[in-house]
């Protein structure tokens, strides 16, 4: 999975969880609890299908480690191995 | 012979719009099944009917606007012979012309619900209910129009659907409700506020360790523990769990919780969840997840409006450090958290880092007063030090 998959799986899932966002207009580098409105049942929400759908499990002592799409598309791309943009 | 009446879904209702009956005449009931669905300024809901029997006769055409308290419907209950019933009293409203198409989309939330399950999009659905409302059949038939259709249809422009005004309607109408609500309580019940800052050090700690053994599937949010502190804490001052009706209070046996949800959007609702005290953590954090959702869909059910004993606001890790909140009546008390904060702490002499929380209770002078409110968030402490009690 590359990262431009990872980030489209990613943004397609937070839609779900948050349905009133527009996918067109999440920002990559503000924070996502801001911008979507998200408080903590919709982040175990999303945490849930990323489990599910990318069978990544996330460990509540990461959370800290993103808050915006970039920084968690970065994570997953680190946990699942992905190729950075660019390399095939 | 039972009357099904236009339930009364919070205190701020005093009419209610029926939707769409999922019951009819000949159908059985059973205490509990969703009988009709009805609009209120908050939220569409689903409404249960509290009998076991037959429906005789459905009195209240679906569009009618009523009253809280019209029959709308009467349930020969299990045993009795069928008997003619007295017209129903003429609605407050009477239904619009159905052959007006509606400005918006307008939507019944087990429409909704039944669209997204076949994948139906509602925008090319044309609505049979009052207002141009998508029921439940429209859906079904549009999926079998779709299934019928030997190619799938050209894409087309979605009508023009301003959803930005449908959006705005029912937050003008939220608040109204909100606001009529409140000005009531503020007006009618004296408020006292009493508040307590929480340790939570040991609550999180044990959170952390419960949620590091468990798929992420049954993890537990702080906010499961708050509410099942309170719910205990409830059990030893029993006098805030109760309810002001005709200028008496009148106790519950039975704790359910009125959980403050916000609605994306704007505006907030606060149903139910049943018997809290009752439920173990994973039973706790199951309900309370089902009930965000739903709140969230559009898919909350009468008795979760009607039936809270007290309700429970949590700011969350994003809102202000303390809540002062109102009274929802005819609720006697709420409890309202603050963002838990990390502050320095006294403790065995020495200054830490620790994580708190401040409680704040409102209560009703009328029921009780600050000694018995203090007694509460005494008990609520040491519950939220004690987790492994939870």
């Amino acid at each position: 999975m590359t990262t431009d998959e990872i980030r489209n799986t990613v943004l397609r899932m937070l839609c779900e969880v948050a349905p009133e966002a527009d996918p067109a207009l999440v920002r990559g580098d503000v924070d996502l609890r801001d911008q979507l409105d998200i408080d903590s049942m919709d982040l175990l929400n999303f945490v849930i299908s990323v489990d599910e759908e990318l069978g990544v499990e996330i460990p509540e002592s990461d959370y800290g480690r993103f808050s915006t799409l970039d920084e968690f598309v970065a994570y997953l791309a680190e946990r699942i191995g992905a190729p950075a943009p660019g390399v095939p | 012979m039972g009357q099904f009446v236009m339930p009364a879904l919070g205190a701020d209702m005093s009419t209610g719009t029926l939707i769409e009956w999922r019951k009819a005449p000949g159908d059985t009931v059973s205490r509990g099944d969703i009988i009709a669905e009805v609009h209120t300024d908050k939220a569409d809901i689903e409404v249960e009917v509290f009998a076991t029997g037959v429906v005789e006769e459905l009195l209240v055409e679906p569009g009618a606007k009523v009253p809280v308290g019209t029959p709308l419907a009467v349930i020969r209950e299990e045993g009795e012979a069928a008997i003619p019933v007295a017209p129903p009293p003429a609605p407050a409203e009477a239904p619009p012309a159905p052959a007006e198409r509606p400005p918006r989309l307008l939507v019944s939330p087990s429409a909704k619900s039944l669209a997204d399950e076949l994948g139906v999009d509602l925008a090319f659905v044309r609505g049979s209910g009052p207002n141009g409302r998508i029921q439940r059949r429209d859906v079904e038939a549009a999926a079998a129009a779709r299934a019928r259709a030997p190619s799938p249809a050209p894409a087309a422009p979605p009508p023009a659907a301003p959803a930005a005004a449908e959006a705005e309607d029912r937050q003008a109408a939220m608040r109204r409700a909100i606001a009529a609500a409140m000005a009531r309580s503020k007006r009618e019940a004296p408020h006292f506020y009493l508040s307590e800052t929480i340790d939570l050090s040991v609550a999180l700690r044990f959170l952390a360790d419960e949620n590091a053994r468990r798929s992420v599937q049954e993890r537990l949010l702080p906010g499961v523990l708050l509410l099942k502190a309170v719910a205990l804490a409830l059990r030893e001052v029993p006098e805030l769990n109760a309810t002001w009706q005709d200028g008496k209070v009148i106790g519950s046996d039975r704790i359910h919780l009125g959980v403050a949800i916000f609605l994306r959007g704007g505006g907030l609702v606060a149903p139910a969840i049943h018997d809290a005290d009752a439920l173990n953590l994973d039973e706790l954090m199951l309900a309370f997840r089902d009930l965000v959702t739903r709140a969230r869909a559009g898919q909350l059910r009468s008795s979760e409006f009607s039936d809270p004993t007290i309700t429970v606001t949590s700011l969350g890790e994003r809102g202000a450090e303390s809540a002062f909140p109102i009274i929802f009546p005819p609720q006697v008390a709420i409890v309202g958290f603050g963002r838990i904060v990390e502050r320095p702490w006294v403790s065995e002499g020495q200054i830490l880092p620790c994580p708190v929380v401040t409680a704040t209770l409102a209560g009703d002078h009328r029921v009780t007063d600050g000694h018995r409110a203090g007694a509460f968030l005494i008990a609520l402490d040491r519950r939220l030090k004690e987790p492994e009690s939870l």
